[in-house]
């Protein structure tokens, strides 16, 4: 991470994931801290990202995107596999590499209120990253660098003695986004940019992303549950559900042909806002809810609300992310043969899916067992 | 008749010594039975105060509600507080955002729709237990007897929005009120909830108020939309010519505003400028003024009057005109 960045080069891998895992341990007992399940979060990610490019990480509440992202940066410890980061691997490094590495990847949070320290000033809060990352050299500098990011983000001036209960929700979003790129990064990861915002203020952010990105050559992880607004400042999108990815193609190629069975659920379920498209599209409701991450269903995650389920390999044998078409992934045994309509659709039964089920009950207690106060 | 008729409804929030601020300023509209009537907007508009207002369910200090509301041609806003709560529950159903919040967390599920069947409908608890149960199965909640005796959170937040509907049908309202019954909960099953509630309205003949911020939703479900700005109505159009020609500047930059799953990737969006906290007071001119492209200096003289337009209501001065509205509309 040491390393002198290489100069922006568009189409080089600049972010690999491998194999990633994070699973939290699910504790009992007072005493006695025993651990008797665990929640896969995240259970076996593979993908890559291109310098410049935009990918979309969509799915459901639970399906673990939001745990994803934060394992990239390591926010959260990943249980295994990989993260390289422009050729260092972000999940081994330690101490200081990892605090100064830290500075090409940044974030950008859901909530701009309370991921805004209410006490600082507007100038405090973009200096601080600044300072821990030795880019603040002399007064003069720091200041025009000052004066700089807030044009960027389009806020006055005047912005930088004011604290952020004085914003409104676009503008703290706003000093969030300015927060990322006082250190420069290169990657910045953004958990739900927009959905805290109103309708009418969304756009402007979404604008706002995409013209920084033209201007800086900025690298992004939009993780977002809304798929139009992925769809549209996205290139490639990735969809995730119980904590794997299901499908991975361009953004346009996922909207016009998309192969998952749960990818063609989830664009039909978003309403359009026109009415004629609304009277006339075909609709695919799934049964039922997520199940829960904590005891997922054998085989492929989906099979319990499938409507395309088989009787052979869906509930038994987990489908591998494989390649079909040019940079469309998709981990379904079954693709091809629904892509051609040799398989119809049939009715789902909804599976009984509680918090009161959410127990393996014949997981066997692990090797390294925390035992201890 | 219509069935419920608003008019001229105005809450003001005041407190002692403050002055008064307008959270829902003049609104009125009719829901015919078996009808789907819109509210959209964005945060601060005034569409919960509506709904609260209606049922009645405001605070009783610190707010002034004036206006009528009548309902069967009764006016609810002069009933007394023992006439109003055998109404609600029993002709007015409603359904929260938040369902865990709405729920008691301590009471079974069952209990809930119960007591609601034993105090409307006067049935015996074990008549009501059958009753509760066909409830639930009727929402979509699978093995709904073992669900009877299970406590909120022992449900997904799918389930309990469903068991929320449950309880508002329970006596068989003649008027829903839904207040962002999807807002917390994930596409899939608001696809789900959303095709309940159509099939429910379709059914059985009950009007709904359909309060949300995401005009997706209203495309699908609403036969009428009201578009609220600043705690007045600014444009009121069946769904079909809203959303094919929008007049108002508001709801055409609001259609402009949001990215669609339809469109071609390329498109930049057109964000409204300024948020929504940026208005001048109706007295002083048209609140959207500050943010309005097409803003002239009529706008900030006096307020426009809300007009017959197509067949639905428009307050501006100085609309989208027709050929770009239906060009920007259908896109």
């Amino acid at each position: 991470m040491s390393a002198p960045s290489a100069p922006a080069q568009a189409g080089e891998v600049l972010l690999t994931v491998d194999d990633l895992k994070v699973h939290f341990p699910i504790k009992r007992g007072v005493v006695i801290d025993r651990t008797v399940g665990y929640v896969y979060a995240v259970d076996g990610v593979d993908l890559s990202i291109l310098r410049g490019e935009t990918y979309g990480l969509v799915g459901e509440s639970g399906c673990g995107k939001s745990t994803l992202g934060r394992a990239i940066l390591r926010l959260t410890e990943p249980t295994n596999g990989s993260v390289v980061f422009d050729g260092t691997d972000v999940a081994k490094l330690k101490g200081e590499a990892l605090r100064t590495g830290r500075r090409r990847m940044q974030m950008i949070f859901q909530d701009p209120m309370s991921s805004l320290d209410p006490r600082q000033s507007v100038e405090s809060i973009l200096v601080e990253g600044m300072k821990a990352h030795g880019l603040d050299k002399d007064k003069e500098s720091t200041n025009k660098r000052l004066r700089e990011l807030l044009s960027s983000v389009g806020l006055p001036e005047s912005s930088l003695r004011k604290y952020p209960h004085e914003f409104s929700g676009g503008q703290r979003q706003r000093i969030g986004i300015a927060r990322a790129l006082a250190v420069e990064p290169d990657l910045i990861v953004a958990d739900e940019p927009v959905s805290a915002l109103d309708v009418s203020v969304q756009a402007q952010v979404v604008n706002l992303l995409e013209e920084l990105q033209d201007k800086l050559g900025l690298t992004y992880l939009v993780i977002a549950h809304d798929l139009a607004v992925v769809r549209h400042i996205s290139d490639r999108i990735g969809v995730m559900y119980l904590g794997s990815l299901v499908e991975e193609a361009t953004a346009d190629d996922l909207y016009e042909t998309p192969l998952h069975p749960y990818t063609r659920a989830l664009l039909s379920a978003i309403p359009v806002p026109d009415p004629v498209v609304e009277d006339s599209r075909e609709q695919i409701l799934l049964a039922g809810d997520l199940p829960s991450p904590a005891n997922p269903p054998t085989g492929c995650r989906f099979h319990t609300r499938c409507p395309w389920k088989q009787d052979t390999q869906c509930d038994t044998d987990r489908p591998v992310l494989r390649e079909i078409g040019a940079g469309h992934r998709v981990a379904c045994h079954f693709a091809e043969d629904i892509r051609d309509g040799k398989i119809a659709r049939h009715e789902v039964k909804a599976e009984l899916v509680g918090a009161s089920a959410d127990l393996n009950p014949d997981l066997e207690p692990p090797a390294a067992a925390n035992v201890g106060l | 008749m219509a069935l419920l008729e608003v008019r001229d409804l105005r809450v003001v929030f005041q407190r002692r010594g403050e002055q008064g601020f307008a959270a829902v300023d003049g609104v009125s509209f009719d829901v015919e039975p078996g009808q789907t009537v819109g509210l959209v907007g964005e945060s601060g508009c005034g569409k919960s105060v509506t709904s609260l207002a209606i049922m009645r369910l405001l605070a009783k200090r610190g707010n002034k509600v004036s206006g009528s509301v009548s309902f069967e041609g009764s006016d609810l806003l002069k009933l007394s507080d023992r006439e109003m709560r055998d109404r609600r529950g029993r002709d007015l159903g409603m359904v929260f955002q938040d369902p865990l919040s709405s729920l008691n967390p301590v009471i079974p599920i069952g209990l809930q729709i119960t007591e609601v069947l034993e105090r409307h409908r006067d049935m015996p608890r074990k008549k009501a237990r059958i009753e509760a149960t066909e409830l639930l199965d009727k929402v979509g909640i699978p093995d709904p007897s073992r669900r009877l005796t299970e406590y909120p959170h022992q449900l997904s937040g799918g389930m309990r929005q469903r068991a929320l509907i449950a309880i508002a049908l329970a006596c068989r309202p003649r008027l829903l009120i839904a207040d962002e019954p999807t807002t917390a909960l994930d596409v899939t099953i608001q696809a789900q909830i959303l095709a309940l509630l159509k099939d429910l309205v379709q059914d059985t003949g009950t009007a709904l108020i359909m309060i949300t911020h995401d005009l997706g939703v209203v495309a699908g479900l609403c036969d009428e939309v009201n578009v609220l700005y600043g705690g007045k109505i600014v444009e009121r159009q069946e769904r079909h010519s809203l959303f094919a020609e929008p007049r108002h500047p508001y709801t055409h930059g609001l259609l402009a505003s949001i990215p669609r799953l339809d469109a071609g990737r390329g498109e930049k969006l057109v964000p409204i400028r300024g948020s929504v906290s940026d208005n001048i007071p109706w007295e002083d001119g048209c609140a959207f003024a500050p943010r309005c492209p097409n803003a002239v200096a009529a706008c900030r003289e006096s307020a426009p009057e809300l007009v017959p337009e197509r067949g639905g209501l428009l307050r501006c001065y100085n609309p989208v005109l027709p050929v770009v509205a239906a060009r920007e509309g259908t896109r």
